[in-house]
């Protein structure tokens, strides 16, 4: 009992006098960047999810050519899963004379389970949500087959052997945007009817898919299930296998996010340390009275682990309700955004990751200082000059270098980019530890020839050697987190933002005869459309790699597998698209128009293993052709607009398209005429993304916000380094202070000195922060974010004299109460 | 007059027998404290006085087995200190021993009630509070007992450290230089309490000092010099 309650008494009252200040508010401010992250990366990432589930229309979709038997179904809501089932196939719909090929989606009860159809009363109107599903007896065209039938609400259409009333026009509904599923216009209708239509025949192409929706467990549950029940030809889709364009851009921010928040962890860390020795430095005196009245080095020992558990566990709850709020004070922020979707609650890992961070922090950066105090010489009550014993380097640095690198792992979770990271920290704090040293020995050089306010400020940095250099380590990595966010945020803010112009293709046009490209280029131009460039899209196989059949090869990759195993849609084009990028080979010139090369994408090269110069074999057409790997290329794929994984130099397949393909953007008045284009054009399909680029710019606008937030995170913990540091030296520099005033110095002349001497620090530090960022920044955003890198000689400037001003600045707001303060008191109360 | 003889018939408590202390130092092994044997019977009240860098203090941390001598040993109560590690020392302090020292040592963070009920925490102490406020009352600083060291003068320090020593009881008090922070009409009241306050508890009591005054009302008194006992 005395074990535990005395080290909380004497906690309470370390507390009460403030010593533990800026340690407490350093790891508080860790944990609340870290959780306020972490909980706002996990919501985001469950209504990234959310949304994702809309576009299946449920949270798992089972889809295959053979019914799917009654008992998956009832296995399914056994477990608590709700469940519909959607049947598809291709038919020819029918009003009166005209014909049109559609998707014909039959639909049971409850359908869809996660998302909305939206249903209006005209084609291309704006939709709202429908009231369940068409009854039997209706069905629901939507706008392109209505507008290529000519047909109208109240009009009849055969479908098969069945005649149905449209009763609605369907506009949207959740699992047929965005994933090109079907090429061809969309019907609605009641699984009650199916057998009527008589379309089901043996042979039919059907796609039968059974949808389940339920809480994550459940889910879980069941998919676990479904994986040993599941039967040849069927395929289960899941949130994870949708969306790629918003997954793309939250992981983007989630990465950047995570790497911001681990740099206030880092500066935090740094304020730790710093205040932990001063701790060290303060309660030596007191660790060896506590010894001389009596308490062992094992109750030492003890009373600083249960004071730091304390202090890690305050921390943390403080911390997380700091995090937590911040997200949702953010989530407020945002709620014009956000006001169609409720997003699912927080769950409460963040806080036991706040919570394990703060135990991490301290153990790697407090324990070792703290431990070292419990070796204090109980005779040093009478012989101030004896200290604890020298610590073996691997204990002091050991497990803070292991909870940084634990740390850094933890959030980047890649090794590639864990090395990197690691590699370029550590080289950075060694030029910063040899820029100190450097400046450590100017400075016992330089003192002779200053004045005595700059001698005294300089004289400080050569005599308190390892306290300049650790000051220098602080200000120097705490600048550059700074700098680089500031570079950063810029550089992903523009860029997300050009490569999601207001004025970005907001319709795509597939399967456009070769014969009415000109006309419906024309046709879009004339209604101020703006079109990106018109590719051809023809089907073809890959057979064989070097002269090897693909079919006798095996790889280890899935989507390697899928690509040799399936016809891939290909193209041709003189021009490397806008989002694309050579990274190995050349892009062809008009002179290697008509010779067999071929572009593949990055994606290709690593699923299937290729190399450039590789021999490819395509059968297109029932014709073989052998191509040459020409160039690699790293594509942008959430750039929307239309690429290919493989991309044929010009002039060899002209004899061969099937059909083109483009992209364009239309002002929403000008949608209204795309009534007319679908009647003009019935064969072209006409994909409308402008909710999936709703929801794109959605994702984007939130992650910037939460960008800037942890940017001030970052900020809060520059600030608390400052203050670590700043604190470190206050005792000295007052006694330095009454000194020097006793000596007849004027307090101007004692600020001069403190204000040359963090000048000087800040300026160093600024001038290898801004170095470092720049660097840093290259790396960062061309390696991991895929961004393009502009060096801003505004962040040398701003690194440099901001640096060295703030520092300054910080120094004298620390110090002035020193040199304020009476002479007299301080001597008095140091003697 | 004080004498440099033990009396021999009480028995002791504390016994030095044979002490040298060695340390390296630039110039080589340096003695501070040469072959002194020393023996303080139960009750009694001894002065080291000497020189500055006679060895006094060393001499006190070895008997209150804050050091280790290079030779010899220290018996308290019978118990052999240099037989003893570090925690088994702080075992013995915590119930035996008490302190004053020259610079108060007050743990500037605690306040004045806090620093007396220290030491009663650390030996498991039920009553710690209790038995703090009495003592401060005794020390006539009850009123003060929420102020922090730094709101307190410096025979008011000396006075808590003089409560924060007696209020466990000790079977012996060391005292280093207790009035050497202090001008002389302040160290005479702190003297006069330390003797008040040792009388009533019947502790023994070793002092260093380079005041006369303060070291004559010992009931003994021994010189030291260049580490040994004069």
């Amino acid at each position: 009992m005395r074990a535990t309650l005395l080290p909380m008494r004497m906690l309470s009252r370390e507390w009460r006098s403030g010593e533990l200040g800026v340690l407490r508010l350093a790891l508080t401010v860790a944990v609340a960047a870290l959780t306020g992250v972490a909980f706002l990366a996990d919501r985001i990432s469950a209504a990234v999810a959310m949304q994702a589930s809309q576009v299946l229309a449920a949270d798992l979709r089972l889809e295959s050519p053979q019914p799917i038997g009654e008992a998956d179904l009832a296995a399914a809501r056994r477990g608590g899963l709700l469940t519909a089932r959607a049947t598809g196939l291709l038919s020819v719909v029918f009003a009166g004379d005209r014909s049109q090929l559609a998707d014909v989606d039959a639909v049971t009860a409850g359908y869809p389970l996660r998302g909305t159809v939206t249903v209006a009363d005209q084609p291309f109107a704006t939709g709202r949500p429908a009231p369940g599903i068409p009854p039997p007896g209706e069905v629901w065209p939507d706008s392109r087959l209505l507008a290529a039938l000519g047909g109208h609400v109240g009009s009849r259409l055969s479908i098969g052997a069945a005649e149905l009333r449209v009763t609605r026009v369907l506009i949207s509904r959740p699992d047929a945007g965005g994933t090109f599923r079907g090429l061809v216009p969309d019907l609605l209708m009641n699984a009650a009817d199916l057998p009527r239509t008589q379309l089901i025949q043996p042979g039919s192409r059907v796609t039968y898919a059974a949808l389940f929706a339920g809480t994550p467990g459940r889910v879980a549950a069941f998919k676990h299930w479904l994986g040993t029940h599941q039967r040849p030809g069927q395929r289960l889709r899941d949130i994870s296998s949708t969306s790629p364009q918003i997954r793309s851009a939250v992981d983007r921010a989630r990465r950047f996010l995570s790497l911001a928040s681990l740099v206030a962890v880092l500066l935090c860390a740094t304020a730790v340390a710093m205040s932990a020795r001063r701790y060290v430095g303060r309660h030596l005196d007191s660790v060896a009275l506590l010894k001389t009245l009596g308490a062992t080095r094992r109750f030492t020992v003890w009373l600083t682990t249960m004071q730091l558990l304390a202090i890690a566990l305050l921390a943390a709850a403080i911390g997380s309700a700091i995090g937590y709020l911040t997200q949702e004070w953010l989530l407020y922020a945002l709620r014009g955004v956000l006001a169609s979707r409720a997003l699912p609650p927080a769950s409460p890992a963040p806080v036991a990751i706040g919570l394990l961070t703060a135990v991490a922090l301290l153990t790697g950066f407090a324990l070792p200082p703290l431990l070292q105090l419990s070796r204090v010489p109980a005779i040093r009550v009478l012989r101030r000059d004896i200290g604890p014993p020298r610590p073996l380097v691997l204990l002091a640095f050991g497990p803070a270098v292991a909870v940084i690198v634990l740390l850094i792992y933890w959030v980047v979770l890649d090794w590639k980019l864990f090395l990197g990271f690691t590699a370029g920290l550590a080289g950075y704090i060694a030029l910063l530890v040899l820029t100190g040293m450097l400046l450590v020995v100017a400075a016992g050089r330089l003192r002779a020839r200053a004045g005595v306010a700059w001698r005294y400020g300089v004289a400080r940095l050569s005599r308190r050697r390892a306290d300049s250099i650790v000051q220098i380590v602080a200000f120097g990595t705490g600048i550059m987190a700074l700098l680089l966010l500031g570079i950063i945020r810029n550089d992903l803010d523009g860029d997300w933002r050009r490569s999601l112009p207001a004025d970005l293709p907001n319709y795509f046009f597939v399967n456009i005869p070769p014969q009415s490209r000109g006309a419906l280029l024309a046709y879009l131009h004339a209604r101020g459309a703006r079109t990106t460039r018109v590719l051809p899209m023809m089907r073809g196989r890959l057979t064989a790699i070097d002269g090897r059949p693909v079919e006798k090869m095996r790889f280890a990759n899935r989507r390697g597998q899928h690509f040799a195993d399936r016809e891939q849609n290909l193209t041709w084009s003189a021009t490397l698209g806008a989002g694309n990028r050579v990274v190995a080979g050349s892009w062809w010139t008009p002179a290697d128009y008509g010779q067999p090369l071929v572009s593949i994408s990055t994606e290709f090269e690593r699923w299937l293993g290729l190399r450039l110069g590789d021999r490819l074999t395509f059968d297109i057409a029932g014709q073989p052709f052998t191509v040459r790997v020409a160039s690699i290329r790293k594509v942008k794929w959430d750039s929307f607009r239309p690429n290919f994984f493989i991309v044929f130099a010009p002039g060899l397949l002209d004899k061969l398209a099937g059909t083109y393909l483009t992209s364009a953007y239309l002002a929403p008045g000008a949608a209204e005429s795309l009534a007319g284009l679908a009647r003009r054009f019935p064969s072209v399909s006409i994909f409308d993304i402008d909710d999936l680029l709703a929801d794109v710019r959605s994702v984007l606008d939130k992650a910037v916000l939460a960008v800037q937030s942890v940017f001030a995170f970052t900020l809060l913990a520059g600030l608390t380094v400052l203050l670590a540091a700043v604190q470190s030296s206050r005792e000295e520099r007052r006694y330095e202070s009454a000194v020097l005033r006793t000596l007849g110095a004027s307090r101007r002349t004692v600020l001069q000195g403190v204000l040359a001497e963090f000048a000087v620090l800040g300026l160093l530090s600024g001038l290898i922060a801004a170095a470092g960022a720049s660097v840093a920044a290259y790396f960062l955003t061309t390696r991991i974010l895929d961004l393009p890198y502009v060096f801003s000689p505004w962040a040398c400037v701003v690194g440099i004299l901001g640096g060295g001003i703030a520092v300054m600045a910080s120094g004298w707001l620390a110090t002035r109460s020193v040199v304020r303060q009476p002479p007299l008191a301080t001597l008095r109360a140091d003697i | 007059m004080p004498s440099a003889q033990a009396p021999a018939a009480r028995g002791s408590v504390l016994k030095a027998e044979h002490l040298t202390k060695q340390v390296q130092s630039p110039e080589g092994l340096l003695t501070i404290v040469h072959d002194v044997s020393l023996d303080i019977a139960p009750g009694e009240s001894v002065a080291v006085v000497g020189p500055s860098g006679a060895g006094k203090s060393t001499l006190l941390a070895l008997l209150a087995g804050l050091d280790l001598p290079s030779e010899g040993r220290v018996l308290l109560e019978g118990r052999d200190l240099t037989r003893l590690d570090e925690d088994g020392r702080a075992l013995v302090r915590a119930q035996r021993v008490g302190f004053v020292f020259q610079s108060f040592h007050l743990i500037p963070s605690l306040t004045a009630l806090e620093n007396v009920m220290l030491p009663l925490e650390l030996a498991g102490h039920a009553r710690a509070r209790e038995a703090a406020l009495e003592t401060l009352r005794q020390v006539g600083l009850k009123e003060r007992a929420r102020h922090y060291p730094r709101q307190l003068s410096g025979g008011e320090q000396q006075r808590v450290a003089l409560a924060r020593a007696f209020v466990t009881q000790p079977a012996v008090l060391f005292a280093d230089e207790p009035t050497g922070n202090l001008d002389a009409a302040t160290g005479a009241r702190i003297g006069q309490l330390l003797f008040e306050m040792n009388a009533h508890s019947r502790t023994t009591l070793v002092l260093v000092t380079h005041d006369p005054e303060l070291a004559s009302r010992c009931g003994r008194m021994v010189h030291m010099e260049a580490g040994e006992l004069r």
